[in-house]
């Protein structure tokens, strides 16, 4: 069995949260055993540096799921480092909004710059999320080596890295923790082994430097979220920022007509300041994000971690690289480094988020088929207001619709929660309330919305 | 409370948990102190202050008792509250998270053995 002993040499290849996670936990659980190791972990990007360059692209939310592990694992997310704790979120359709709180109006959620800022931002002035996770891993004494990894290979059954202007290194077990962007990837695919890299799709992310004042006035500490009738769009969420607001859109096909159709449409403009124009972004990106995991993630001495493995379908893609980076620093201290041992006790918890991956694709189709039909999204609007407005009911609607949109719970608990006979019972309720012919022409969700 | 905070604020005096309550809630500190007592017949015996970095409440996550103790913020103190459902989900996933509350709670009954050798000395 193939095992890390004391002065065990690991390299990690990737210093975004899934690597950092990956070394913060493998140093702190070879200490409580008493396990001396070496880290190196290999990064080419400087996430001091504004924009692209030092930027790892991604929505920027830590989950409220994740924001309270952390904190029970003692790792406290300072308020340098969150750009705005958000309480609430905000679902806009084209039949009307709701706000829906938390049940203690407490802000769990933590919206970040995963960089240092966007385009333009003053240097240092951002403290990013991704060099704060760095900063911990090195207090841990990993060894950060800058520069782009060129080649990876085996050497008598042990990986070897070599980076751009150095010497390669024989390393006892090497975890790659790169995103499915990188260029990285494509150095395993002569690498001789079962690795499969994960299906993508495009997102578009841009942000609007709109100042700390006008985005509490207009977005306030609310994650605002789309349910459009936009063809290809499935999802559109406006993250409430520092000085900044990011947008993300999720769909098939995404292109510079869907993005139009959707910054331009009255949903998106009635939430944002009269002067707000949507071509004047400082800063904009269309990264992949995996949906569909790698099938076999690792082998003997390797270990894939975060996107280019396995990640959450749609959200908390940092929460999923936590769970990945943690399982995988758990197995190679407690249990081994070889392919048998990482099956054994790495592969389920990867196996679980891919098997809960399947019950969100279900959702969000079964949603997006809702979506289509404007008495079912009055309807959905009309029954999450109502709970809104007597908070001593049942949250089922809303608890639903946070939970799928904050990504804090299982797709299997929302799942759950949404085939519950109460739920359905009062969901068909609203739809007949909705398709009645003689019903009122007021609306609850629009008068929500108006209050 | 700063727009880029997270938790939630309590002012001095303000009562977090009560003592007889049923908690489904474990609270981490994440700003200021907050003092821990216990109420017999009519009096309050303090029995630690806790500050930024510490967590009380545990106890709820792990046994379906009452609270055994009251916790009161000692000036303005800022708290994240962590759902017991979600805890003990990831500890039923990742049982090495319980191992820092383990740890801590170790701490407190080594306090404890501490202060009961002094009291039994004293007598």
């Amino acid at each position: 069995m193939l095992h890390l002993d004391e002065n065990s040499r690991v390299a990690v290849i990737g210093a975004g949260p899934a690597g950092t996670f990956f070394s913060y936990f493998l140093f702190a659980m070879a200490e409580r055993v008493g396990l001396g190791v070496q880290l190196d972990i290999f990064e080419s990007r400087d996430f001091t540096i504004p924009g692209p360059a030092g930027c790892n692209m991604c929505g920027g939310i830590v989950s409220e799921s994740l924001v309270q592990t952390l904190a029970t694992e003692g790792i406290e997310l300072p308020s340098t480092v969150i750009q705005r704790g958000i309480d609430s979120y905000v679902l806009h359709m084209d039949v009307g909004s709701v706000k829906i709180e938390t049940p203690f109006q407490e802000k769990r959620i933590g919206a970040v710059h995963r960089g240092a800022g966007p385009l333009g931002s003053q240097e240092g002035r951002v403290n990013g999320f991704d060099a704060f996770l760095l900063q911990l891993a090195k207090d841990k004494k990993a060894n950060l080596v800058s520069g782009r990894v060129e080649e990876v290979r085996w050497k008598d059954d042990r990986p070897v890295v070599k980076v751009s202007g150095r010497e390669s290194r024989v390393y006892d077990l090497l975890v790659v923790a790169v995103g499915v962007n990188s260029a990285t990837l494509k150095l395993f695919e002569d690498l001789d082994i079962p690795y499969v890299p994960p299906e993508t799709t495009k997102t578009f992310i841009c942000e609007y430097a709109l100042g700390s004042e006008k985005i509490g006035n207009h977005l306030g500490s609310s994650m605002h979220t789309y349910l459009l009738n936009i063809p290809r769009l499935e999802f559109a969420a406006i993250i409430p920022k520092g000085e900044y607001a990011t947008v993300c859109m999720l769909g098939k096909r995404i292109d510079k007509d869907l993005v139009q159709s959707f910054l331009n449409s009255p949903e998106v403009i009635r939430c944002l300041p009269p002067d707000w124009n949507f071509q004047q972004h400082v800063c904009r990106c269309m990264p992949r994000i995996n949906i569909k995991g790698s099938a076999r993630p690792f082998a003997d001495r390797l270990i894939f971690v975060g996107d280019c493995g396995i990640s959450r379908l749609y959200k908390d893609g940092i929460g999923a690289a936590y769970k990945t980076a943690k399982a995988a620093a758990v197995t190679a201290v407690f249990t081994g480094i070889s392919k048998d041992a990482l099956r054994r006790r790495f592969w389920p918890a990867c196996r679980k988020l891919e098997r809960d991956n399947r019950i969100g694709k279900w959702i969000f189709s079964s949603v997006g088929i809702l979506q289509s039909f404007p008495f079912a999204r009055r309807a959905i609007l009309r029954m999450a207001a109502k709970e809104q407005q007597n908070k001593a009911m049942p949250q089922r609607m809303s608890t639903s619709l946070w939970d799928l949109f904050t990504g804090s719970a299982p797709y299997r608990d929302v799942l759950l929660r949404m085939a519950h006979p109460f739920f359905l019972s009062r969901l068909i309720g609203n739809i007949l309330i909705e398709l009645w012919p003689f019903r009122t022409k007021k609306r609850i969700g629009r008068r929500h919305e108006k209050e | 409370m700063k727009k880029s905070e997270l938790g939630k604020e309590f002012s001095d005096g303000k009562v977090i948990i009560k003592q007889g309550d049923v908690g489904d809630f474990m609270y981490e500190i994440l700003d200021g102190r907050v003092e821990v007592f216990q109420e017999r017949d009519g009096q309050e015996v303090q029995l630690a202050v806790l500050g930024k970095g510490d967590f009380f409440g545990e106890m709820a996550i792990f046994e379906r008792a009452k609270r055994s103790a009251t916790v009161r913020a000692r000036g303005q103190v800022r708290v994240l509250t962590v759902d017991k459902k979600i805890l003990l989900r990831r500890i039923s996933e990742d049982p090495s998270l319980a191992l820092r509350i383990l740890g801590r709670m170790s701490h407190r009954i080594r306090e404890m053995d501490d202060e009961l050798v002094r009291l039994r000395t004293l007598k």
